[in-house]
């Protein structure tokens, strides 16, 4: 019974002033101590290990490679054809990076994936406040607004794409009513411009629903006495937001931020089925990588692996930099 | 006296509209705080009316076309109101897979979620109760799982599941979707037991149970709630996948709703009516489920990525 006790949490400050007595007692106390935690999260390191590590590794190993559908292993009916691609060393990342036409290939689609992901978090962010924030004043009907601005998230981005798709078609709803008002009808769906302008639209609208509401629970967790002390102290409106209102919502915007961010640069849905793989200047690198890999013939499976490594790269620095940057912020604020 | 009468209306400096809520007893008519003038209440409303049609419009505008019975309504959507009928859903109904590829989709996703809240449950416990050495680096890796990029695994899981003769199977597509399913519940779970009181845990220990009975025992049954929600979510992002379904389901009795959607474009050569009601029967079920279960997922979505 007391094994049990101290196998836990509860036993957390007893290890520390035990005598020192080298490295490998200190391992078998901590395994003592820490074996309950180290079962508990074994089916989830395990299950990660096998469907996450195990791929992540074959596809660091096909980045080296040539791999492409023609020399990979299949089978056609009964024959099995084994695998021939070779070595190559890092190739393919030298080649995406600084091989000729690798302007075309991987900067210009960078370039338009990090104009993409700001533009689209800083409207998602902006909309979503501004909602949140009249979603909080004290309003009639105010249940009935919050249920019809999350509609956007609550059907599927792929049901929502195909109706925009349709409002977007050359002689669809939104041209007919620019029609309508004699402002011009541009290509929404073929003009690199406007199919950007229609993709950052399509996002922001189906963005800005979980803004809405994550900002709002971080508005209502505000305490109210902060805002009748602002008030006592002679603050106005906007004061009150800029001292109060925004350092309140700190925890919950740099959250929601890091995520906007992450499934932004990861969004693959709406580019895919707003324009399928016939628009390469729209693409951004992840549906770039998957057309590399699945929407031309034949598949080249390295390239394309190659081009996911460096986005996770991409993403994991950001975020190390990101939450770097905000734990100092928080030191300064604190 | 005239100079007096002015200085002591302090509130005449704000250009405060005509009609406050009539409270008087206040020199000076000093709004108080959620109180506003009808001009900004007018101006809210406004907004948030405007905001709403905008969310709904184009989810009205798909059912609206989906009454409308030929192919291209869409483009002439006048025509409808004079024609409008059920037609399109009967012949989905009747005529297409729609039944097969709803049973596929539920299948994998109800797979995916049984087995991701099934694994994660402990893990959300261990690492929302205890520290050991290597959680930080743990919590990492959960958190780096949950950013990969959809092509970074794309690739390898197609040859591996190739090769275990996987593709085009609905098993292969739930190990796939658990790729994410797990270390998200994992994260939505932490956030949810983290809202457990921790005098509970003591409370078993000194009753005398082992972690693990504390768990099963007593916070399990308290975690109810956070399991459907992380459950619910989970075949929510299930459904609508497009990514991996569109790689490795081939066969067309395979189809998740989401593929076969984008097969009405194709293979039908374009036929938008019968997408876009397909679409609202697709729509419907997820998003009542996703109105019952939506107060509680953001707590969850948001809290565990704070805590960190």
């Amino acid at each position: 019974m007391t094994v049990a006790v101290e196998g836990g949490a509860a036993a957390k400050s007893r290890g520390a002033q035990g005598p020192r007595n080298g490295p490998f007692e200190r391992l078998r106390r901590s395994y003592q101590k820490h074996w309950y935690a180290y079962v508990m999260i074994a089916p989830v390191v395990v299950v990660l290990g096998v469907l996450v590590g195990y791929p992540l590794i074959q596809g660091l190993y096909l980045t080296l490679t040539d791999a492409n559908s023609l020399n990979s292993s299949r089978t056609i009916g009964v024959n099995h054809i084994d695998a021939t691609y070779h070595f190559i060393g890092f190739g393919n990342y030298a080649d995406i990076l600084w091989g000729p036409t690798s302007w075309d290939r991987f900067w210009s689609h960078f370039i338009w994936t990090i104009f993409w992901t700001f533009a689209c978090v800083v409207l998602h962010y902006t909309l979503g406040l501004a909602l949140a924030l009249l979603l909080n004043e004290k309003l009639r009907g105010r249940t009935f607004y919050r249920m019809m601005l999350i509609l956007p998230w609550a059907v599927p981005t792929f049901v929502t794409v195909f109706s925009w798709r349709i409002m977007l078609s050359d002689s669809g709803v939104i041209n007919s009513v620019l029609g309508g008002l004699h402002l011009p009808q541009p290509q929404w769906l073929e003009d690199t411009t406007f199919q950007r302008t229609a993709a950052i639209m399509v996002n922001t609208w189906c963005g800005v629903p979980f803004m809405i509401v994550s900002l709002l629970g971080g508005l209502q967790s505000i305490p109210g006495e902060l805002y009748e002390a602002a008030e006592m102290d002679g603050a106005n409106a906007w004061q009150r937001f800029r001292n109060v209102t925004l350092p309140g919502l700190r925890s919950v915007s740099s959250t929601v931020v890091l995520l906007g961010v992450i499934w932004t640069f990861n969004q693959f849905a709406i580019i895919y089925l707003l324009f399928g793989s016939n628009a390469p200047d729209v693409q951004i690198l992840v549906t770039w990588a998957y057309y590399l890999g699945f929407g031309q013939q034949p598949r080249d499976f390295a390239q394309s692996a190659a081009y996911g490594v460096l986005l996770l790269a991409i993403l994991i620095v950001f975020t190390s930099f990101y939450r770097r940057w905000l734990a100092r912020n928080e030191q300064l604020a604190g | 006296m005239s100079t007096t009468t002015e200085i002591t209306a302090p509130g005449a400096a704000e250009p405060a509209p005509a009609a406050g809520s009539g409270r008087s007893g206040r020199p000076g008519r000093v709004r108080r705080r959620g109180e506003r003038s009808r001009t900004a209440t007018a101006l809210t409303h406004g907004a948030l009316i405007t905001a709403s049609l905008v969310a709904v419009f184009p989810i009205a505008w798909l059912i609206f076309l989906s009454l409308g019975p030929d192919k291209d309504d869409y483009l002439h959507p006048g025509r409808i109101l004079g024609k409008w009928g059920f037609d399109n859903y009967s012949f989905v109904l009747q005529h297409t897979s729609f039944f097969t590829w709803f049973g596929n989709t539920c299948l994998v996703a109800f797979a995916t979620s049984v087995i991701g809240v099934g694994i994660a449950a402990t893990t959300g416990y261990a690492v929302s109760r205890m520290r050991f050495p290597g959680y930080r680096k743990f919590m990492w890796v959960l958190l780096v799982t949950q950013m990969f990029p959809i092509a970074v695994l794309i690739v390898p899981m197609y040859t591996i599941l190739g090769d275990l003769g996987l593709i085009d199977t609905y098993g292969g597509l739930v190990l796939v979707y658990c790729t994410t399913a797990v270390p998200y519940c994992a994260w939505l779970l932490k956030g949810y037991f983290d809202t457990i009181p921790f005098e509970i845990d003591e409370a078993g220990r000194v009753d005398g149970l082992s972690p693990l009975g504390t768990f099963w025992r007593l916070i399990l049954p308290l975690a109810r709630p956070g399991l459907a929600v992380a459950a619910f979510y989970t075949c929510l992002t299930a459904w609508g996948e497009v990514a991996f379904a569109n790689t490795f389901m081939l066969d067309d009795q395979k189809y998740t709703l989401a593929v076969g959607l984008s097969s009405f474009i194709s293979e039908h050569d374009s036929q938008w009516n019968y997408m876009a009601a397909t679409a609202v029967l697709i729509a419907i079920p997820v998003s009542l489920v996703f109105y019952v279960v939506q107060k509680h997922l953001v707590t969850g979505l948001t809290a565990g990525a704070a805590k960190s």
